[in-house]
């Protein structure tokens, strides 16, 4: 097939449209059974998150079990998608989840900066997966991105990919250091032309993260690239996204622009450690007419 | 110097005219100059003078009846070719910088200023005194230069910046209408004609101008300064003839942009408002506008035959 | 692998639950009368037609004919409210009648939006996101030009013209009420309005704004009818100003009708807009202002981009992105928030829109209509539609629509999309899309319309002067422009 007609690189983006686009779509109104079904879904798409120096066994054990067990006073809920670790707490997740289909991801490649070597960088992802992680993190190499090198950091994450194998490949762009719409919609075809499973926006470490317009940059990428070659790509929006509210208008975006095959954690995630609890507030609100409070719900 | 020997060079012309009407019209001037070359006066279309397609004629006399032209009466094809012309001319004329049409339009007044008396003595011939034709001519250099000036400021004082509530810049500018058909004011013959004519064209539209019925003799020869001016042929186009025969077809033709009329004969006021309606094109009228005095020039006159175009891009933050 | 040409599947099991406003505290009268001098009166005819809800095609009130003897009223009462006050007032005051207005809608913009898409049909998303600020704004800009006249027209000292005569369409009624009432006012004129006969209630509803605000009784009055009432306010010999929005085609009735007359005349027409993409414009935002320029407000909107030339290198991603966008529009109840095409403001225009339709199959060109269900429910619905293989001699091409049809066509240089673009009798608007910034220039500068939207479409603003060139109407509405046709100079 002939699909040569799809093939625009990367199309200049208006920044103002965008945000327009974006605005629109995040005013839809989303009630009732709409909303229920959407908090459920976009629990289903945490990746519960904990990336911080301080991290302990502990501390990941905790994380793990409230992955399996979001609030067990509201029966019939699903757990969230993977929880997303450093690489040498993959193996303690990894026990910690064992008998769930919950995921462990990890962070690699020199995260969050990306600033070491090739070979460390592939070490780094090679020793995560020897852990037992499902899905790799990476971080993509924005000081060359941003200097126009463009075809080392496609080289790169071809790198990644490879030194994968089976384990499902995350690129995050970190989009706050890209800075601009076009930059983010260049590097997210880099990214998913070397063979990402997702592309991710943030680290998380960096403001601004996540945000409608570059998730939507982002989106369209996946819908081009799905024109272009017939292959889903995942999306992950990271960092910023703490409320109910702000998960569902990320849902609508995605409904709206890629459509229903995207809207499973399969091909749609959430990087955050706040937002389930809020979630969770909203789902027990709509089961019982009351509004919460964070005091009846565990941190983690 | 110049300008000396042009005014002693028109002379004959003037002298002759008055001897003839004093000897009556039979007796042969008796005089040591030659037969003065009676000129004959064409119409001005496409930077050409071709007679009418029509083969007609009107006579225009002095006051005492004696004939001075047989004018080319034109006709609704010679309108035709006019705006034809016209329109041809649009696009490059509109698209020449400010600056340049300035220019142009100061070397009309340069080209006029040289054939002052060939002015004074037609108007004359048709009637004007001479002080009055005089003044007449001395305000249309000035009228010229004065509209000369505005063609690369009417844009400044007539758009806007317009600060629009959302991320988008946006601003207005003028831009011509187009076709501008004219019917001329009968008098001030030159002046009028410059007057109504001269801020259409400083603003970048083409003109099909009916002139004078009174003064057509002057109109042409205008239309020899304005073919050495740099003028580009078919920017200003002349004709001679009757309003009330051409009307219908000034006000009715569909490739018209706008239409200018200097006089107050209701009848035409309602024919060219009523017809115009058919493309509807612009309809100006100055029923009363003294063109002699300060109230026959301003940028408002220019402003009456532009567009205002609003334009709006994306502003990022 | 999924089939690469396939459509992307909007349709969800995910869908969205009803989420209609709230129209619990809009109170309707039973039947609304004429508003002259001040005060709401019987028309002298005693007849009254019904305006109806084009979402359901039931009634929503009864609305009084006015006559050409109300007319003449309302022109007497605008006459006398001209002499004795409104032209005595110190521009100053003029201007703190006009912003009271316009805070006054503000309070109450939630009535007027639900108001307005009631009786017009139109979602309300856009009367309470675009309409109802926008009349507002519309009232705040111009009030604050009623004394300061003298700096927008230097050396002209101008004046106002008497009676201003007024005729709105009603794609945009309130806004179009404020297009006309707030610049006639700040400039000293009063004003007999007459609003489309499918949509009067929130012109009515504005009435009893102008009680609430305590102008002068005659400044404004308000005629409601069809066509005979604003004919008989064209040719009422005491108005000095016919301010008109409606088609070409009224639009030189009104022209002729005006010839010889001391009435200044400015008209607001239709259109046939192209909205130009090029290979190198931003493509999904491009998408975003084709989607804009021509299904907004149900495509009745005189300058919608009704006409869509894109560059033969990007036609088809364009088309297969743009019939992905269709199929997520949703199209309904306008009351409910998330629809974005609401009804057909009437069975008329529905009907008109449907010929249009038959036409361009019968044409040649290849119909596209998105799958989205339309309620089967006595209401005006049309689907988005496209037609792909669009020449420039169908009849599609040519005229206005003015419902939610484009018509596509391609073009390969930027002097043939000129080309196509200027070949038309209309001139209101045109858009333009490209990442190049002398293109844009290239392309505003050729292109002959009054209002050219470079990578974006559909947008207004009080400040930014709006109107057609060639047969789209003469004369421009906001900005400092907007004042010109309101004043003699």
């Amino acid at each position: 097939m002939d699909n040569s007609s799809y093939n625009i690189p990367y199309p200049s983006i208006d920044q103002v449209g965008v945000a327009e686009r974006a605005a629109r779509l995040m005013s839809r109104s989303i009630k009732k059974e709409a909303k229920i079904f959407a908090l459920k879904l976009a629990l289903n798409m945490v990746d519960l998150t904990t990336l911080a120096g301080d991290d302990t066994p502990g501390k990941v054990r905790q994380l793990c079990y409230k992955a399996a067990h979001l609030h067990d006073a509201l029966p019939g809920l699903p757990h969230v998608a993977a929880v997303c670790v450093y690489p040498n707490f993959v193996r303690i997740a990894k026990e910690a989840v064992k008998g769930t289909d919950i995921q462990v991801a990890s962070v690699a490649t020199a995260f969050p900066s990306g600033h070491s070597s090739r070979q460390v960088k592939i070490d780094d992802v090679k020793y995560a997966v020897d852990e037992g992680a499902d899905e790799v993190d990476m971080v993509i190499s924005r000081g060359r991105f941003l200097q126009g090198h463009y075809d080392f950091v496609q080289e790169e994450i071809a790198a990644v990919k490879e030194a994968c194998g089976h384990a499902h490949l995350k690129v995050i762009l970190e989009t706050g250091e890209l800075v601009t719409l076009d930059n983010i919609r260049l590097a997210s075809d880099l990214a998913m032309d070397a063979g990402a499973d997702f592309i991710k926006t943030s680290t998380g470490k960096i403001q601004p993260a996540s945000t409608p317009s570059f998730t939507l940059v982002m989106l369209e990428a996946i819908r081009d690239y799905y024109y272009r070659t017939g292959r889903m790509v995942g999306m992950k929006p990271a960092g910023g996204i703490r409320t109910a509210k702000q998960a569902i208008q990320y849902l609508v975006l995605v409904r709206e622009t890629l459509g229903e095959p995207w809207l499973s954690n399969k091909y749609f995630r959430f990087g955050a450690s706040s937002l389930a609890n809020d979630i969770l507030m909203q789902l027990v609100k709509q089961e019982t007419g009351v509004y919460q409070s964070l005091d009846y719900f565990s941190n983690d | 110097m110049a300008k000396k020997t042009l005014k002693t060079a028109a002379k004959p012309l003037t002298k002759t005219s008055n001897k003839t009407a004093e000897n009556g019209h039979q007796e042969a001037p008796h005089t040591e100059t030659a037969l003065a070359v009676q000129k004959t006066y064409k119409l001005y279309i496409g930077g050409k003078f071709p007679r009418t397609e029509s083969g007609r004629f009107f006579k225009v006399n002095d006051p005492d009846g004696k004939l001075v032209a047989n004018m080319c009466r034109a006709s609704r094809k010679d309108f035709r070719n006019a705006v034809v012309a016209a329109r041809k001319a649009f696009g490059g004329w509109a698209g020449r910088t400010a600056y340049n049409r300035g220019q142009i339009i100061y070397r009309i007044a340069e080209m006029l200023e040289g054939r002052r008396a060939q002015f004074e003595a037609e108007l004359v011939q048709l009637g004007s005194d001479p002080k009055s034709a005089a003044q007449e001519v001395q305000a249309a250099i000035d009228r010229l230069i004065y509209y000369a000036g505005w063609a690369d400021k009417y844009q400044q004082v007539f758009s806007s910046v317009n600060p629009v509530a959302s991320s988008h810049f946006n601003f207005s500018v003028q831009e011509p209408t187009g076709v501008v058909a004219v019917f001329a004011p009968e008098e001030p013959g030159l002046l009028g004609l410059v007057s109504s004519i001269i801020p259409a064209i400083t603003g970048g539209n083409t003109v099909v101008v009916l002139a004078s019925e009174k003064f057509p003799t002057c109109a042409i020869t205008f239309g020899e300064v304005l073919q050495v001016s740099d003028v580009p042929g078919g920017v200003v186009n002349l004709l001679t003839g009757h309003q009330k025969e051409l009307l219908s077809h000034f006000s009715t033709h569909m490739d018209v942009n706008a239409m200018i009329y200097c006089g107050n004969d209701p009848q035409i006021s309602i024919t060219l408002q009523t017809s115009s309606a058919d493309n509807l094109k612009r309809t100006v009228l100055y029923p009363d506008t003294d063109w002699m005095t300060a109230s026959g020039a301003s940028p408002y006159f220019i402003l009456d035959t532009q567009e205002t175009k609003t334009t709006w891009h994306p502003v990022g933050k | 692998m999924p089939a690469i040409s396939g459509k992307m599947e909007f349709d969800t099991a995910w869908s969205y639950a009803p989420a209609p406003e709230n129209a619990d505290h809009i109170v309707l009268k039973k039947r609304y009368e004429l508003f002259i001098t001040g005060k709401f009166v019987k028309p002298q005819s005693g007849k009254y037609f019904e305006t109806l809800n084009p979402a359901t095609g039931k009634p929503l009130a009864k609305v009084a004919e006015g006559s050409e003897a109300d007319i003449d009223k309302a022109v007497k009462a605008a006459r006398k409210a001209y002499t004795n006050h409104w032209s005595k007032l110190p521009a100053k005051e003029r201007g703190k009648y006009i912003f009271r207005l316009a805070r006054m809608i503000q309070e109450r913009a939630r009535e007027f939006a639900v108001i307005e898409s009631l009786d017009g049909g139109k979602a309300i998303r856009e009367s309470k996101g675009v309409d109802i600020p926008l009349a507002a704004a519309h009232f705040f800009y111009y009030a604050g030009w009623a004394d300061k006249l003298n700096y927008a027209f230097p050396n002209t000292n101008p004046s106002s013209l008497g009676v201003a005569g007024q005729i709105i369409p009603w794609n945009f009624p309130l806004l179009m009420a404020a297009w006309k009432l707030a610049p006639a006012l700040a400039t000293g004129n009063t004003v007999v309005l007459k609003p489309a006969e499918t949509t009067p209630l929130t012109a009515m509803k504005l009435a009893e704004l102008i009680q609430d605000c305590d102008f002068p009784p005659g400044v404004v009055n308000i005629v409601t009818g069809a066509g005979a009432t604003g004919a008989a306010l064209v040719n009422h010999p005491d108005v000095d100003k016919i301010a008109f929005t409606g088609s070409t085609e009224v639009g030189k009735l009104i022209r002729r009708a005006t010839a010889g007359t001391q009435k200044k005349i400015t008209l607001e027409l239709g259109g046939k807009a192209a909205n130009i993409i090029f290979e190198d414009a931003p493509l999904d935002q491009a998408v975003e202002g084709i989607i804009n320029g021509i299904y907004f407000n149900q495509g009745h909107v005189c300058c919608a981009g009704s006409r869509l030339l894109v560059q033969e290198s990007v036609k088809e991603v364009i088309i297969r992105k743009l019939k992905d966008r269709m199929e997520t529009l949703i199209v309904g109840d306008p009351l409910d928030k998330n629809t974005d095409i609401g009804a057909i403001n009437s069975q008329q225009q529905l009907a008109t829109i449907e010929a249009y339709l038959k036409l361009g199959q019968a044409e040649g060109a290849e119909m596209f209509q998105s799958s989205c269900p339309v309620p089967q429910n006595g209401g005006y619905w049309v689907r988005p539609t496209l037609f792909l293989n669009a020449s420039q001699s169908h009849r599609i091409v040519q005229e206005e629509i003015f419902g939610p049809v484009l018509a596509v066509q391609s073009f390969r240089t930027v002097d043939e999309a000129v080309k196509k673009a200027n070949n038309t009798h209309y001139g209101l608007s045109a858009g333009v899309w490209t990442d190049k910034g002398s293109k844009i220039f290239q392309m505003t500068q050729k292109m002959r319309a009054g209002v050219i939207w470079a990578n974006t479409y559909n947008k207004f603003d009080p400040t930014a002067p709006f109107g057609g060139y060639k047969e789209s109407g003469f004369g421009r509405e906001g900005g400092l422009h907007g004042l010109m046709p309101y004043l003699k100079m």
